[in-house]
């Protein structure tokens, strides 16, 4: 034993599932050990965008070898009625998307399965669709509440006038299309029923959270639902609650009296779990003579589904990055035949900052000021909406310290004025702000007579490397080496706990850790031993977090690109990215890096490839697999850095952290786009950034 | 659909294990192995060839096993994730994942190892990629590697860190200093180099 082990927060440990993870162990949800009596479901997606299932011939299907069931909205199991209307899976004949389930087909083998739901014929009352958003939709509404419980508008001052007498002002339309998550593990349950019992293997961002969900829709106790999520693949908000394979899978293997495996394939992906919805952004910003902000304003549309209302809250960034008196932001949707879109790496900020970090970009060439200067000028004293003070915030030193990292200040303002042969050269910068939520969560601790620690808490590991953190977070607490200390996750029986999602995972578990682990300890140290039997300790933190208030808490960062524009193609390529954050103590180095400049890819994914493109006609996200709808590869990323200050922050939580997982994705595309205008001197106010948008706007080359 | 379901009894190689298997003719490799045979390091990320998470090794060569009927695949050594470390000793391909943090939630994980084992094969037998300068290459830069390894798609977005992990093996194996580990499996080269084909061993580096 290492007494180094003792600060084992901040430390370097490498991820604990790390070997299982390299060595193919790791079993994900779909890969459990039911070889022999599994049985496969394979859904049916609606061809229509809306209207009612008229009549479906599944006498046909049923009779073929090999196929167990055919669940149709006539014959699937009643639920009772659900808050989130996706996982009222079967439950009626409405089509309310193109793609939305309306049957599915129980074999024994994968291969009946997927060739007998492909056979399925289902014909369809089909209405007049509805699913392109424009800004100027008839059906526009100003939502009730945006994700997240923040309201859907706010106005202080008087905007209007304001812009009207500012020195310098801009006003732009920003968009940015539909984004999907794509995790590289599709969502996957294993459901198996044991009498009235339910144990789902399923890959989610929560196990407490879909117990819930899955034991309200069977009418079952909770604790008759049993849900594991060991390892899971990636899920970026796309499994932040149930989905429909969740509840498909459990109805079909309640029908079969069998396990039942279901694994969605990546076409499935783009129309039932969710995705980020198209915006369209209005910024205008007014300045004085100073470059100091006299007025913002950020109006945003944006859609979602008839089957539930998702208001990404696009705009909530741009209420407290920058200092203005006069302040409006305003969310308006429309309810589309389409799929629901839901969470996305960093929800609202992602790309609400995209459309904001671009506007300030144009407002320091308006003023003719660098463009950190003009962020350092409208640098907020304390929260500009509620007058919250700040738990910590370092907007400003990011700014400085990435600049000097990333050679900043060699960089000559005028745009489209360096070029390498046939290649223009600039470079960009953005914000980036996330919030440092925290959730209340329970765990367990316990002593053991041999020395050891095990740690029980509903967490999850999506990739965020959170096992690895609580460990060294329960370490700390209990005083040990994190190598006597075992943490257990991704089980529901372990109690409430929140989910991976919203950045909130590490701070949210950790608390409760914290808090169970100090207590145990205590409780060792006061009885001087510990028994045969061991000791164990339980704590939960509500009290913690409803008391958690006075402060605005916010992690922020400053992100760096260089970008090249090929004159000639048109191709855009990004050699630099360098992210600067301040978010509190860091947990573990090696994994924290690796999630800022993960997030920073996607972010750069982002900027380049990412486009889900709308069929007008269908209905349907047509480019709905990962050879169309493109995401970053290994090529696309030269050199992407993130590095952190160290940021003291006393209130955020017992730890000193904030989230990590979703800020890095957040300013990259506002980072690249600006760097490209500064390249090329062409503005690209629409995502992603493709070569023929910039082809005819490039200069032409002599000789 | 007729009928009965055509079937095939298909013998498989797989990490040097023989496997007999009464399989539906429509069985890709990738759920032989994952719901046949219990393997299931080999994921499934799409199912049709364009994310790389399924890569395993045929003969040495990289393949998509979502893309190869397991009929088609009984005459070839298979070799998986769970067939690359040796006795307990992980691969130095995966201890250098392991050592570079290369993955955050391990699904790509299995299909990357596996591709860039592949990949640094196909550098030694001298073939070229997209950004090789002349007919073959001469040093595996970090160039070739991204480009050699954007078949595999990492969406948690590790690529900073696999890049330089491959590098790390690469580096250790050219200068002779290969980890203690398995030996090769006896067809893990391609049996056929490419006319003009460097000798094995060739490999310089520069990272």
């Amino acid at each position: 034993m290492s007494v180094t082990h003792i600060g084992a927060v901040g430390s370097d440990l490498g991820r604990i599932e790390g070997p299982a993870k390299v060595t193919g162990e790791a079993r994900y949800a779909a890969e459990q050990d039911h070889l022999h009596d599994v049985a496969y479901v394979w859904p049916v997606q609606s061809r229509i965008a809306k209207g009612t299932v008229r009549w479906i011939d599944d006498d046909p299907i049923r009779a073929l070898p090999q196929v167990l069931a055919v669940l149709t909205p006539d014959n699937a199991p009643r639920l009772q009625p659900p808050d989130d209307g996706e996982l009222a899976v079967l439950q009626s004949r409405t089509v309310s998307y193109r793609g939305q389930f309306v049957a599915a087909v129980v074999a024994q083998t994968l291969e009946t399965a997927r060739e007998a739901a492909g056979q399925l014929q289902v014909d369809y009352d089909s209405e007049s669709h509805d699913v392109q958003l424009t800004a100027d939709h008839s059906q526009l509404y100003r939502p009730g509440e945006p994700d997240a419980g923040f309201v859907s508008d706010t106005d202080e001052g008087d905007v209007d006038a304001a812009l009207e007498t500012a020195a310098f002002s801009v006003d732009h339309t920003y968009e940015t299309p539909a984004q999907h998550n794509n995790p590289m593990e599709p969502h996957a349950t294993l459901a198996v029923w044991d009498g009235d019992e339910l144990t789902l293997y399923d890959s989610n961002q929560g196990a407490y959270s879909v117990q819930q969900s899955l034991a309200k829709l069977f009418g079952l106790d909770p604790a008759a639902v049993h849900v594991l999520n060991e390892h899971v693949g990636g899920g970026f908000g796309s499994k932040g609650t149930a989905r429909p394979n969740a509840v498909l899978a459990a109805m079909a293997a309640r029908v079969v009296q069998r396990p039942v495996k279901l694994a969605l394939h990546r076409h499935h992906m783009f129309a039932v779990v969710g995705y980020r919805t198209p915006t369209i952004q209005r910024i205008r910003l007014g300045a004085d003579a100073d470059g100091r902000l006299s007025a913002i304003a950020h109006d945003v549309v944006e859609q979602t589904s008839t089957v539930l209302e998702f208001v990404e809250q696009t705009a909530v960034a741009t209420r407290l990055l920058y200092a203005a008196p006069n302040r409006r932001t305003t969310h308006r949707i429309a309810r589309l035949d389409v799929p629901t879109p839901r969470w996305m790496r960093a929800p609202g900020e992602c790309p609400g900052m995209y459309a904001l970090e671009s506007a300030m970009d144009e407002l320091a060439i308006e003023c003719g000021l660098d463009p950190i200067e003009v962020r350092i000028r409208n640098e907020p004293h304390c929260d500009p909406e509620t007058g919250k003070p700040w738990s910590s915030r370092s907007l400003v030193e990011c700014l400085h310290r990435g600049a000097d990292l990333f050679g900043w200040a060699e960089r000559d303002p005028r745009p489209a004025t360096r070029t390498e042969g046939s290649w223009q050269v600039g470079t960009g910068v953005a914000a980036s702000t996330y919030p440092a939520y925290a959730a209340a969560s329970s765990a367990t601790a316990r002593a053991d007579a041999d020395g050891t620690y095990r740690v029980r808490i509903t967490a999850s590991d999506i990739g965020t490397g959170a096992r690895t953190a609580l460990t060294q977070i329960a370490a700390g607490a209990l005083h040990v080496p994190t190598d006597l200390v075992r943490v257990d996750i991704g089980d529901s029986a372990f109690g409430q706990a929140t989910i991976a999602g919203g950045s909130m995972g590490t701070a949210s578990w950790g608390w409760a850790v914290t808090k169970a682990c100090v207590e145990l300890r205590e409780e060792v140290e006061r009885r001087g031993d510990i028994p045969g039997d061991g000791i164990e300790v339980r704590a939960e933190t509500s009290a913690e977090i409803k008391a958690r208030t006075g402060y605005t808490f916010q992690g922020f960062g400053a992100q760096f690109a260089e970008a090249r524009v090929n004159v000639d193609t048109g191709e855009v390529r990004v050699p630099r990215l360098l992210g600067m954050f301040g978010v509190g103590r860091i947990i573990n180095p090696r994994t924290a890096r690796s999630q800022l400049i993960g997030g920073m890819t996607m972010g750069l994914s982002m900027a380049l490839h990412e486009e889900g493109v709308l069929d007008p006609a269908f209905g349907d996200y047509v480019n709905h697999d990962l050879a169309e709808y493109h995401v970053a590869t290994c090529a696309d990323v030269t050199d992407i850095r993130a590095q952190w200050l160290d940021e003291q922050d006393q209130h955020v939580n017992p730890m000193g952290s904030k989230g990590i997982g979703e800020i890095g994705i957040v300013g990259t595309a506002a980072a690249v786009a600006n760097a490209v205008h500064h390249a090329s001197g062409v503005r690209i106010r629409d995502l992603p950034i493709r070569l023929d948008k910039l082809l005819g706007r490039l200069p032409t080359r002599i000789g | 659909m007729t009928e009965a379901i055509p079937g095939t009894r298909v013998r498989l190689q797989v990490n040097g294990q023989p496997h007999e298997l009464d399989l539906d003719n429509r069985t890709t490799l990738l759920d032989a192995l994952r719901e046949h045979l219990g393997l299931t390091g080999a994921k499934k990320g799409c199912d049709h060839g364009q994310c790389g998470a399924c890569t395993v090794l045929a003969d040495g060569r990289r393949i998509n096993a979502c893309l190869v009927f397991a009929v088609a695949a009984q005459d070839v050594e298979i070799q998986t994730i769970e067939g690359m470390s040796y006795d307990g000793t992980p691969h130095p391909m995966q201890q250098a994942f392991l050592d570079r943090d290369a993955f955050q939630c391990g699904y790509c994980t299995p299909g990357q190892i596996c591709s860039a084992v592949g990949m640094l094969e196909e550098f030694d037998q001298g073939w070229p990629s997209a950004v090789t300068a002349g007919e073959q290459p001469t040093a595996l830069e970090a160039d070739e590697v991204r480009e050699r390894m954007s078949g595999n798609l990492c969406r948690c977005g590790a690529y900073m860190n696999i890049v330089p992990a491959i590098l790390d093996v690469a580096v250790s194996s050219a200068r002779g200093l290969t980890p203690p580990g398995p030996p090769a499996p006896r067809s893990a080269a391609p049996q056929k180099p490419p006319a003009g084909g460097a000798a094995p061993g060739s490999r310089a580096v520069t990272s």
